[in-house]
């Protein structure tokens, strides 16, 4: 005996649900709904049965049915909290997440870091598997170095495309700032979107290679006026610092391992100089918010912010003045909607000197900070034995690092505007079409100046003028300025189709970019004005341009809601190459079926979702190389590189190296990933595997001598891999009224290795060497090799004595001639971490919030520069008769650096495992919940930033961009306390 | 919309717009000069000719990478530092990697390729293209000789260092095809030819600007290719050796009164004596290298850095025990050419990474005959000889005493004693007989520092071998002999990659 169940399914606004599948339990009946939301599954057994209704976005249900005869169940889906059906921003609109084919990871502000952010791309780091976001240091505003799924390139950038609401910024710095994204304010963020794979990627073409990354910011919507205010207050802490010789310490080695000359030197101070150099420093960062919207037509947003900075190296100070203006109207009857941010930034920065960060680390600690006198602003300084000296100052040796801060006051003032509007309109009489105009512009203005007082030792008589009188000090000044344009414009047509329940989506546009940089020249002056001898420059300014154009299509195609399609295709032609290779096309392509909607799935409880995505893509990359050197051009040399013919002297004409058949650097790209959810969702995640194949690499290649003005020149030779899996989860662990605790956790394992480097073979050739250390004048310690990582250290093999401890300028001959020389380097280790992970938690407890997010990092290989530049002898008892200080690791060592101290410098004993756990963040916050008579909401937090470090690792600190600990300016630990007051 | 990505630097020019006025012409010249001058468009550093990871103070520099290959190799100098490959020139175990070699080498193609470019825009027909007629045309013409003589200047340098190297000339497409390696002999032909036909172009001596060559520049490299033509070719070439530098001999030059004053930062009052020189100015034409360099890196230890014009030293070269003890008296008070210091200096060297180990050299010193610091402490004003007098007289003696056509034994003498006398500052020092022994030696009292050491050492056969030793040779403190083949230094590796038309001098591979 059967009946039958029809009915009609409806979202929570009572509208018929299309697609929508209901399921018999323990049955193969299951169905979906047509075009009005209804349904009938015939042949139903009668008696009890569970029906199961899922819909993407919305909560499963279950429904208990008694079924005799023909049955109606009518039912009204809720919407899942999940936000599974989030929509996420793509290249050129928005998806469906449930609909995405491409490997696309967002963040939103929910999820983002807390505590003292002041540069945007820190809000996700440790956030997304495959992302890889590495602060460069610890100054202010400093920016970060980010690494999707390892980079692409080798000589070309490395960095991901950054889509700030829609206009693709620009990601060189311009002077006076360190950093191109700190003139964002991260609190008018709203989302990141990476996109990672070439199919999500792809419609970016030429510059998607090593990911994209697309930045909103936050809008108003149309209700209620909300005004939303925040400060933080937060002082930093230097909290560990590079562990050199006490002072007495330096006395006692002085003693034992000196002459007499070198004992004569020692002072009867006791000094930390990084104690002299770093502060605690304190902050604020202040933002407003006023959100709302005028009438029912013009929401808006409106923003301020002010953050004052100070860094924990002293002098060093950042301060941001940001105001953001978001206004989203609907017009002409909703047909036309606008978007228009314009946001603006003025900042004022004063840089520190960071040499003395290397200053203090090597500054003789028995020598006072003063010396008692007025001599050189009253900072003790080595001095020349030698009377005669025309300085007094004994040359190459360090200089006060105390001296090198304080009497630099190197001040810029940086001013920045992004803004655009982005008309979309959708055609009266064909609704499914939208036309979309996006117009954007970034602005900005850098200049600066650097002014060194007379007396400092570091610039004490540094020019003579033609009658032998002496200048000292600095009066001078710097600025750039850039100008970008974007015009972008694309039709988007969908429409749902009457065939196999499928609905089709085409997007297809046209983009023009310009970038133009100006580039202002001046003299270099001494403090009291003195132009110093050749120096005057060329050219009033230099204005180095790019362009970009750009025609690009996407097709999305959808069968049943199960089976999805996405091609992209983008034509781009860029003005840094000829004529002849000017213009490429990358194509993608992608499929994902949504196997949680298949009837054979209806069964299962335990998973809730589950898609696979399967895509393929080239992408490519044109930064990083020359914007005009395809043909040579011939450049005038400056005033102090003339060559003198008789009594006259003549700036000379140099053709430029060039490369004529330089083309675009591609990647193809192959993902497979798998989207699932468990438990009615309360773990979802994904996985994906990738390889990533680079051709034609823009790859510095050497020129066959005779043949180029230059004997490197960036070329399209050699190839690259990158192959990885990224693991992400989201676990709701528990979910009460009045308790939730939320994880997330992600893994990566990327794996780097280059495959061909040259035109020709070579096997007698290691590579291309490169990464410049301390220590010894055009030392490397890295290089291109094939069959290895990118990142490979270089190294001599050192040989170790029955004690354990390294032999002093003792190295392995490695192949066996008899004779230690550069054919005895071999390839050590790598910098690039082989596993990296983030973890985040966060507790909600009635009014109580605490979370922790922390990164962890496994095996990366770092070259202590510091040990091997200032833990041997000769750098203590320097040959040039000063003392130094240097890394307590010279009491284990006992490198001595004269013997075969080139080869030392290069010894793999320096090359030391970096793997590391940090926590990144640690916060406990309250809610106060309405406050001043109701008016608004109160909640306060406290964090600690960088709380700790998990580490074998020796030197300050072991996560580094590059692999080289050379006095990086220390990550502080930040203790911050912030409140926020909505109305 | 396309024709938006056609962009134009701001500030840089084609050739066109460089070749179309004589300034023009002249401005492209003084980079062929400056090519052995400099390291870069931007004094003293920053926008280098020699590209990649190659430091370009250390490593690009002519004179300096020169002066490394030369000097460190042998007993007149040793270096404390600890760049990279340095102490493999005094150790003699260089290899094919090595970065000074590297530089030198691409430094030396890097003039030729500028010269080429040169030759091929300064045809008569480009010229007359440009509508330049008359002195003016006449004017590039003549730059056009002096283009091939710094050419074949640079052959001569790889001829002597390297052997075998890339061979490219104006007739080479630019980037068209590899180079392919010319063989030792080869080169030897045509340096000789190049140099024979613009003799007659040239200027005649001493007519030309200061720092550009001229008839007797050519001569004197057509001497000093000869001297060396038996370990170049296997073919001695004596007689010509006598007869091109009695050529330079008889071209009017004459010898500065104070052998003190040719080393200093006005030396280029000595036009007398000097045939071909190296221009450097403290401040008008800045690198790290050149004169620069050998004036810092001499001054360490308690030596007074204003008393050399400097506002520091740079600690770094000395001389082995050889070099001193080649003249009567450490302290230059018979021979003036003696200038050492060495006021706390150890004249034995036990540990070359110590300045204070070996005796300084106090030749090459960045102030005017009156005592003034020149025009900047940081850089130097002293021009280079790359070719002066006594070389000449030297090159006749030897010649003849090697058995050369045309030259005679008593002329020789006299060359000698004139050189003699002025160091001696009397006849005190007179010679009355020479033999081969004595040139070599006489040439290290009056050559030392300028960089003709190895060459002169393995003309003698006493480079390699185990019949002239000094501190430190070979890495073993008494000094050891070591691989013949070291005599060649190995092509860069950087260009074997590039080029596989190059094969690698025996030995290094």
């Amino acid at each position: 005996q059967t009946g039958s169940i029809s009915g009609l399914v409806t979202d929570e606004t009572n509208e018929p649900v299309i697609g929508a599948s209901i399921f018999v339990n323990g049955t193969t009946i299951a169905t979906s709904t047509d075009l009005n939301g209804n349904y009938v599954l015939s042949s139903v057994p009668t008696g009890n049965q569970t029906l199961t209704i899922r819909y993407i976005g919305y909560l499963n249900q279950e429904r208990q049915v008694s079924v005799s005869g023909d049955i109606t169940v009518n039912i009204q889906l809720e919407e899942d909290d999940l936000l599974l059906d989030e929509v996420v921003v793509v290249g050129y609109g928005t998806q469906k997440k449930s609909d995405l084919t491409g490997s696309i990871a967002s963040v939103s502000t929910d999820d983002f870091q807390q505590g003292a952010i002041t540069t945007p791309e820190q809000l996700i780091s440790g956030k997304i598997a495959g992302v890889a976001i590495t602060s460069n240091s610890g100054a202010p505003g400093s920016g970060s170095t980010i690494r999707i799924r390892g980079g692409a390139s080798l000589n070309a950038s490395n960095d991901p495309l950054i889509v700030i609401d829609g206009v693709p910024v620009s990601n060189s710095t311009i002077s006076g700032s360190a950093n191109p994204l700190n003139l964002i304010n991260p609190n008018d963020i709203e989302n990141f979107t990476v996109l990672k794979d070439a199919s999500a990627t792809a419609i970016y073409g030429s510059r998607a290679s090593n990911g994209v990354i697309l930045i909103t910011t936050k809008k108003g919507k149309v209700g209620a006026t909300k005004i939303d205010f925040s400060s933080q207050f937060s002082i930093a802490t230097p909290y560990k610092q590079a562990d050199v010789l006490s002072a007495d310490q330096l006395r006692d080695y002085v003693n034992t391992h000196g002459n007499d000359t070198y004992k004569s030197l020692l002072g009867t101070a006791n000094t930390d100089w990084q104690k002299e150099i770093f502060q605690n420093a304190a902050s604020t960062d202040n933002n407003l918010s006023i959100s709302g919207s005028l009438k029912d037509y013009l929401p808006y947003r409106v923003s301020v912010g002010y953050l004052n900075q100070d860094g924990i190296l002293k002098t060093g100070s950042l301060d941001r003045m940001t105001a953001a203006v978001n206004l989203s109207p609907s017009l002409l009857n909703n047909h036309l909607k606008v978007n228009l941010n314009v946001k603006g930034t003025y900042s004022k920065n004063r840089f520190a000197n960071q040499g003395a960060i290397g200053a203090a680390v090597s500054f003789d600690p028995t020598q006072p900070v003063y010396s008692g006198n007025d001599n050189y602003g009253g900072y003790f300084e080595w001095l020349d034995p030698d009377p005669t000296s025309s300085t007094g100052i004994k040359q190459l040796a360090p200089r006060n690092p105390l001296g090198l801060l304080e009497q630099r006051n190197d001040r810029s003032t940086v001013q920045r505007s992004i803004g655009n509007i982005q008309l979309d309109y959708s055609l009266p009489f064909l609704p499914d079409l939208h036309a979309n105009l996006n117009l954007g512009y970034d602005i900005s203005k850098g200049e600066g100046t650097i002014v060194v007082p007379e007396s400092a030792a570091a610039s004490y008589r540094r020019f003579q003028d033609d009658n032998q009188n002496f200048y000292s000090g600095i009066n001078n000044q710097y600025k750039q300025t850039q100008q970008n344009q974007l015009l972008e414009f694309y039709l988007n047509y969908g429409k749902d189709l009457d065939f196999w329940n499928s609905r089709l989506d085409v997007v297809g546009g046209y983009a023009y970019q310009a970038f133009s940089t100006t580039n202002y020249n001046y003299g270099d002056y001494s403090i009291d004005g003195q132009l110093r001898p050749g120096s005057t420059p060329l050219y009033e300014f230099d204005k180095p341009e790019n362009r970009l154009v750009s025609f690009y299509g996407r097709a999305n195609y959808s069968i049943n809601n199960r089976y999805l399609l996405t091609a992209t295709v983008r034509t781009d032609g860029s003005s840094r190459f000829s004529k002849e290779n000017r213009w490429a096309t990358f194509p993608s392509a992608a499929f994902a079926w949504r196997i949680i909607d298949e009837p054979f799935m209806m069964d299962t409880k335990v998973v809730s979702d589950l898609k696979l995505r399967i895509g393929y893509g080239i992408t490519g990359q044109q930064e990083g190389i020359g914007n005009y050197d395809y043909i040579s051009y011939y450049n005038l040399s400056t005033g102090s590189a003339q060559y003198q013919f008789g009594d006259e002297f003549y700036n000379m004409y140099r053709p430029g190296g060039y490369y004529y058949n330089r083309k675009w650097e591609q990647t193809a790209t192959s993902n497979i990933g798998i989207d699932y959810g468990f438990l009615n969702n309360r773990i979802t995640g994904s996985v994906d595997l990738y390889y990533k194949k680079t051709s034609d690499l823009l790859n510095e290649i050497g020129q066959s001598a005779g043949t180029n003005f230059s004997n490197k020149i960036v070329a399209n030779v050699g190839t690259m891999e990158n192959k990885g899996i990224e693991f992400g989860l989201n676990a709701q662990a528990i979910q009460r009224d009045n308790f939730n605790w939320d994880i997330g956790f992600n893994m990566t394992y990327n794996k780097n290795e280059i495959t061909k480097l040259t035109i020709e073979d070579n096997p007698t050739s290691p590579g291309n060497k490169y990464a410049g250390i301390s220590g010894g004048t055009g030392q490397t310690v890295q290089i291109f090799s094939v069959n290895y990582p990118r990142s490979t250290f270089y190294v001599y093999q050192q040989v170790y004595g029955d004690d354990g401890l390294p032999l002093d300028g003792i190295f392995v001959d490695r192949n066996e001639d008899g004779v230690i020389n550069e054919n005895d380097l071999y390839h050590y280790q790598n910098s690039d971490p082989k596993l990296y992970f983030g973890l985040s938690s966060n507790v909600n407890y009635k009014k109580w919030t605490a979370g922790f997010s922390l990164r962890a990092s496994y095996d990366n290989y770092i070259y202590n520069n510091v040990f091997s530049n200032t833990g041997i002898e000769r750098n203590i008892l320097n040959p040039l008769v000063y003392l130094n200080n240097g890394s307590t690791d010279v009491l284990n060592s006992h490198i001595s650096g004269n013997i075969n101290g080139d080869r030392t410098l290069l010894s793999d004993y320096y090359i030391q495992n970096g793997s590391f756990i940090r926590m990144d963040n640690i916060n406990i916050g309250y809610n106060f919940g309405k406050v001043l008579k109701n008016a608004g909401d109160l909640s306060i937090g406290f964090n600690v930033q960088n709380a700790f470090v998990i580490t074998n690792y020796k030197g300050v600190d072991p996560e580094l961009g590059n692999g080289i600990d050379n006095n990086l300016y220390p990550r502080p630990r930040t203790y911050v306390l912030g409140l926020n007051l909505s109305f | 919309c396309t024709d938006k990505l056609d962009l134009l630097p701001t500030n840089d020019v084609t050739a066109d717009i460089v070749y179309s006025t004589p300034e023009g012409y002249k401005q492209a010249l003084a980079k062929v000069y400056g090519a052995y001058a400099l390291t870069g468009n931007t004094g003293p550093a920053g926008n280098k000719d020699i590209q990649g990871s190659i430091d370009e103070g250390n490593f690009t520099d002519f004179l300096r990478t020169y002066w490394y290959a030369q000097e460190l190799s042998t007993d007149e100098a040793v270096l404390g530092w600890s760049d990279p490959g340095l102490p493999d020139f005094h150790n003699m175990n260089w290899s094919p990697t090595n970065p000074a070699l590297t530089g030198l080498y691409y430094r030396s193609l890097f003039q030729i390729t500028l010269a080429n470019d040169f030759l091929r825009q300064a045809t008569d027909a480009k010229i007359s293209e440009h509508g330049i007629t008359g002195s003016d045309a006449d004017a590039i013409k003549a730059y056009r000789s002096e283009v091939r003589f710094l050419r074949a200047f640079q052959y001569w340098v790889l001829i002597d260092l390297y052997g075998t190297p890339a061979f490219v000339t104006e007739n080479d497409v630019l980037g068209a095809n590899l180079p392919q390696q010319i063989q030792r002999a080869d080169l030897f032909t045509y340096i000789e030819s190049e140099l024979k036909a613009i003799e007659t172009e040239l200027l005649d001596p001493r007519t030309n600007e200061y720092g550009r060559a001229d008839k007797a520049a050519a001569w004197a490299l057509l001497a000093r290719l000869y001297l060396n033509a038996e370990v170049y070719t296997g073919t001695a070439k004596y007689s010509e050796a006598i007869t091109y530098s009695k050529k330079v001999i008889d071209a009017g030059y004459s010898l500065s009164s104070d052998y003190r004053h040719l080393f200093l930062a006005d030396n280029h009052k000595n036009k007398n004596e000097f045939i071909l020189t190296i221009n450097y100015d403290g401040t008008r034409s800045q690198s790290y290298g050149g004169t620069s360099f050998i004036t810092h890196a001499a001054v360490g230890g308690s030596m007074p850095a204003q008393s050399f014009g400097i506002s520091g030293g740079w600690g770094g070269i000395r001389t082995t025990e050889n070099l001193p003890k080649l003249f009567p008296d450490y302290s230059g008070t018979a021979d003036k050419r003696a200038q050492f210091y060495q006021d706390g200096q150890n004249i034995e060297i036990k540990d070359i990474s110590l300045f204070t180990d070996g005796f300084g050299v106090t030749k090459f010193r960045n102030v005017t005959q009156a005592g003034v610091a020149g025009s900047s402490l940081d850089f130097a004003d002293i021009d280079f000889p790359l070719f002066r007098l006594p070389e000449m007289y030297l090159i006749y003696a030897e010649a003849t005493l090697r058995g050369g056509a045309g030259g005679d034994k008593a002329t020789a003498i006299a060359y000698i004693n004139k050189m003699r006398e002025r160091a001696y500052t009397n006849t005190s020092g007179n010679v009355s007989d020479i033999n081969l022994d004595f040139i070599l030696d006489e040439r290290a009292r009056e050559l030392y520092w300028e960089g003709f050491r190895r060459t002169d050492l393995i003309r003698y056969k006493r480079f390699v071998e185990n019949s002239y030793l000094w501190p430190w040779k070979g890495g073993s403190k008494n000094g050891q002999e070591v691989a013949s083949y070291r005599t060649l230094f190995p092509i860069p590796s950087d260009d074997l990659t590039a080029n596989p038309n190059l094969k690698q001098n025996t030995g290094y591979n």
